[in-house]
């Protein structure tokens, strides 16, 4: 029997079409999995199920749940609807829950609101409903907050408030693309357990295949508006028919061609025990919390070093201090032998050397300032050292390294809202490029962008890092993109580095318990070959 | 930008009143209907809409021109208590955002929260009767209490954008933090300022109107909103337009600027632009 079902859903918002005949069905005990790239109207299809659309939205076909329609319900049926027959669980659990309320108030709340139940009945049940969860009341007491939890309870909290009512349908919308890998696998399971218990409908919203292919029973791939493929997910991996699946399978596995360096590896990078605590803020004392607790290694000039770990880690700190934006408290950082941070102050001549590429393609760039002078900006590092380039020279080497990175030289006129998320990182890779540093450090520079679009970020980094001898270090928490671009791969945890070596020796026959849980956590798509 | 067609209405409104005010202060320079220093007690208290079109006071002296000359007083005591507020308070802020960690950090924010815990009015009142009853002295009393409120706004939000990847990578780049404030945090946080300071500027226009009600503000001869409705207070009973003329004058431009503020806050929202871009 199928829960919740769609038929010819369109939808039309400020006059352009954002779903087109979507048909789908969500099926009582099963897991629907809606894949999709940013944009393709994904959570679109779930906001319109729940009867959220924004303002203007104009909309045919029919949603039912159950025999119900919901497409001619007023807002008060609606509300007796949302989070009693239909639960939802939102991609980011922080912003999900009310910072200000113990999470057994949160739970109980919908209890209240739904099945009429007074407050004392109401906290029993969200006691068991918690503990159904996985966070049992004798060691998650129902009196935390939310900012007392970590990413993965706090996922769990969101999980528990949509089932509290038993509903018939529940939707995910990138359930876990905000955890950690091994959190990760922990809330998939989750889920698989309450679809098989409680026969719940999930309708799970993803971009990510590996995710889907150990969950769904049933894929519907989903690209500007249309369904495109649907297919039961084994089938779907055996024998999938439409070229945007196949696409879509082809990025998950990409497999960028590394170019081994011909130059002898002399060592460029060199960091030795370094360590640097955080002060967390109080009143009269600073509490010193580690964050780096002795970490060493080296890259080689042209090399290609990724680090992986998981959030809290320290990789972040660590980027931090190799860029020399933070102090580090006792070790060392040289670049060709020259200390990063010099006499209380960041070393100039370092800074010529080194570059960054960031995670976010929205917040890397000042938005007041054109694409040329957000590309020129490094050039503020040469002076001094080299005459800088002016007027139409300089227009000249902009032009260069946006061609290099595969733009056109008149995007320099434009501002930065004016390019997508992908076009935005090869900005960022062109403006790391321009003075020729002999160190990037990508942080999580492909985490945020759709993973057709990571595959060609990916063989560019991979491309542009062999002409010019570039070495890198690629952190992330990504192990397929680890694999993908790197040749050597550091592991950590807890500020400390617990395996390193060559990135296939450490991935295919780790030693470390950690690497191993890392790697058994990763989901991984079936070694199936689409003909 | 295309948005022009989509300035919410309290912009234009606002702007227009504002506009006028403004105007008429100017146009006080080089004319006004009648000598507003003339004293002709032949033609005193004369009601609205006779040979002078807002009536004329005890001394005989036209209501429309002293409004306007009365303008330029308070705009111009408004205008440089916002300029001395900005001037050193946006300053005084970015600099404790770029070094959260510094002790002059601390000390620049804990003398804010001390200017800020006196009440502004009295203060105020305190140095011009110390220092002599003048506009100059009014203007320096506004401005004071200006400093703060945009030495905390300017901080915040500083303080967040410096959180932010592109002024990392700045400091990638070897920019000092005075050149990544002035470059990068300065033209991010311009929006909030200037809705900030139209909506201090009306404040200043009260408050500039307050000390000339006390007789602490601009001195005789020289017209004041303020001074116009203290000296009408004997006379409401009979003469009711003395007391309406300047203080309508004052409701007006306190509402036209705080519509501006309003509308521009509006237009700026980072969230509206959020869904622009």
């Amino acid at each position: 029997m199928s829960a919740l079902c769609f038929s010819a859903l369109t939808l039309r918002l400020a006059g352009r079409d954002i779903l087109h005949d979507v048909s789908f069905e969500v099926p009582a005990g099963q897991i629907t999995a809606l894949i999709g790239e940013s944009g393709s109207g994904k959570s679109m299809t779930a906001l319109a199920a729940m009867q959220l659309l924004p303002a203007g939205a104009q909309m045919r076909g029919r949603i039912t749940l159950g025999d119900q329609d919901l497409t001619g319900l007023d807002e008060s049926a609606l509300c007796q609807i949302r989070g009693r027959k239909i639960g939802m669980i939102f991609q980011e659990p922080m912003s999900a829950l009310n910072p200000l309320q113990p999470i057994g108030a949160q739970v109980a709340e919908t209890l209240i609101l739904h099945q009429g139940l007074d407050p004392r009945a109401a906290m029993t049940q969200a006691q068991a409903v918690l503990a159904r969860v996985g966070l049992p009341a004798d060691q998650f007491p129902p009196d935390r907050y939310p900012h007392q939890l970590s990413g993965g309870q706090r996922q769990r909290v969101v999980i528990a408030i949509a089932i509290a009512a038993k509903p018939d349908v529940v939707i995910a919308d990138e359930p876990t693309t905000a955890l950690d890998v091994t959190t990760q696998a922990q809330i998939l399971a989750l889920l698989r357990q309450l679809v098989d218990e409680d026969g719940i409908g999930l309708l799970m919203i993803t971009h990510d295949l590996a995710v889907v292919a150990q969950m769904a029973d049933m894929i519907h791939v989903m690209r500007r508006g249309e369904i495109v493929e649907s297919a039961p997910a084994d089938r779907f991996f055996r024998a999938m028919q439409h070229p945007y699946s196949k696409a879509l399978l082809a990025a998950s596995t990409h497999q960028v061609d590394l170019i081994a360096p011909t130059a002898a590896p002399a060592p460029l990078l060199c960091v030795h025990d370094v360590r640097r605590s955080y002060g967390a803020p109080g009143l009269w004392r600073r509490a010193v919390k580690p964050a780096l607790r002795g970490v060493s290694f080296d890259i080689a000039a042209g090399g290609r070093m990724g680090l992986v770990g998981e959030s809290g880690c320290g990789k972040s700190t660590l980027a931090r201090a190799i860029l020399g934006l933070d102090p580090i408290d006792a070790g060392s950082i040289t670049l060709n032998g020259a200390p990063v941070w010099r006499g209380g102050a960041p070393n100039p001549d370092i800074r010529r050397q080194i570059q960054v590429v960031f995670q976010d393609p929205f917040g890397s760039f000042n938005p007041r300032h054109k694409v040329q002078r957000l590309i020129a900006e490094p050039l503020h590092a040469l002076r001094g050292a080299a005459s800088l380039p002016q007027g139409a020279a300089l227009r000249a080497m902009i032009g260069d390294a946006l061609i290099e990175v595969g733009l056109r030289p008149d995007d320099m006129d434009r501002y930065i809202h004016e390019f997508s998320g992908g076009q935005r990182q090869r900005i960022a890779i062109a403006r790391a490029l321009l003075i020729r540093p002999q160190l990037i450090i990508f942080d999580e520079a492909v985490s945020a962008l759709d993973v057709s679009v990571r595959a060609q970020i990916l063989d560019l980094i991979a491309d542009i890092s062999a002409r010019h001898g570039l070495a890198y270090l690629f952190i992330t928490h990504d192990l397929t993109v680890v694999r993908e671009i790197t040749d050597d791969v550091l592991v950590m945890r807890a500020g400390q580095i617990v395996e390193s070596g060559p990135t296939a020796q450490v991935l295919d026959a780790p030693q470390h318990a950690y690497t191993k849980t890392l790697l058994a956590a990763a989901p991984r798509l079936p070694q199936t070959h689409p003909e | 930008m295309k948005g022009v067609l989509f300035l919410p209405r309290t912009i234009f409104i606002g702007g227009a009143i504002t506009a006028l005010f403004l105007l008429a202060a100017l146009l006080s320079f080089i004319w006004t209907p009648h000598d507003v220093t003339g004293v002709a007690i032949a033609q005193k208290l004369r009601p609205p809409f006779g040979d002078f079109i807002l009536g004329t006071d005890h001394f005989g002296r036209d209501l429309l021109s002293m409004v306007m000359v009365g303008a330029r007083v308070s705009l111009a005591v408004a205008l440089v208590a916002v300029g001395i507020g900005m001037g050193l308070g946006v300053p005084l802020g970015l600099a404790a955002a770029a070094r959260p960690n510094a002790w002059w950090s601390d000390a620049i924010m804990r003398l804010n929260d001390l200017i800020f815990a006196f009440p502004a009015l009295v203060i105020a009142i305190l140095i011009t009767a110390s220092f002599g009853a003048s506009a100059l002295n009014a203007i320096i009393a506004i401005g004071i209490f200006n400093i703060p409120v945009f030495a905390r706004l300017s901080r915040g939000a500083a303080l967040a954008l410096w959180q932010r990847e592109f002024i990392l990578s700045a400091r990638v780049c070897g920019k000092s933090d005075l050149r990544i404030s002035a470059e990068h945090i300065l033209p991010n946080i311009a929006n909030i300022l200037i809705v900030q300071g139209t909506i201090q500027f009306s404040l200043g226009i009260l408050a500039e109107a307050g000390l000339s009600y006390v007789g602490l503000g601009a001195q005789p001869p020289l017209p004041s909103w303020g001074r116009m409705l203290a000296d009408a207070q004997t006379m409401v009973s009979f003469a009711p337009h003395l007391a309406l003329v300047p203080g309508l004058a004052i409701v007006l431009a306190v509402l036209g600027l705080n519509l501006l503020g309003d509308g521009l806050r509006d237009v700026m929202d980072p969230r509206l632009k959020e869904r622009q871009a």
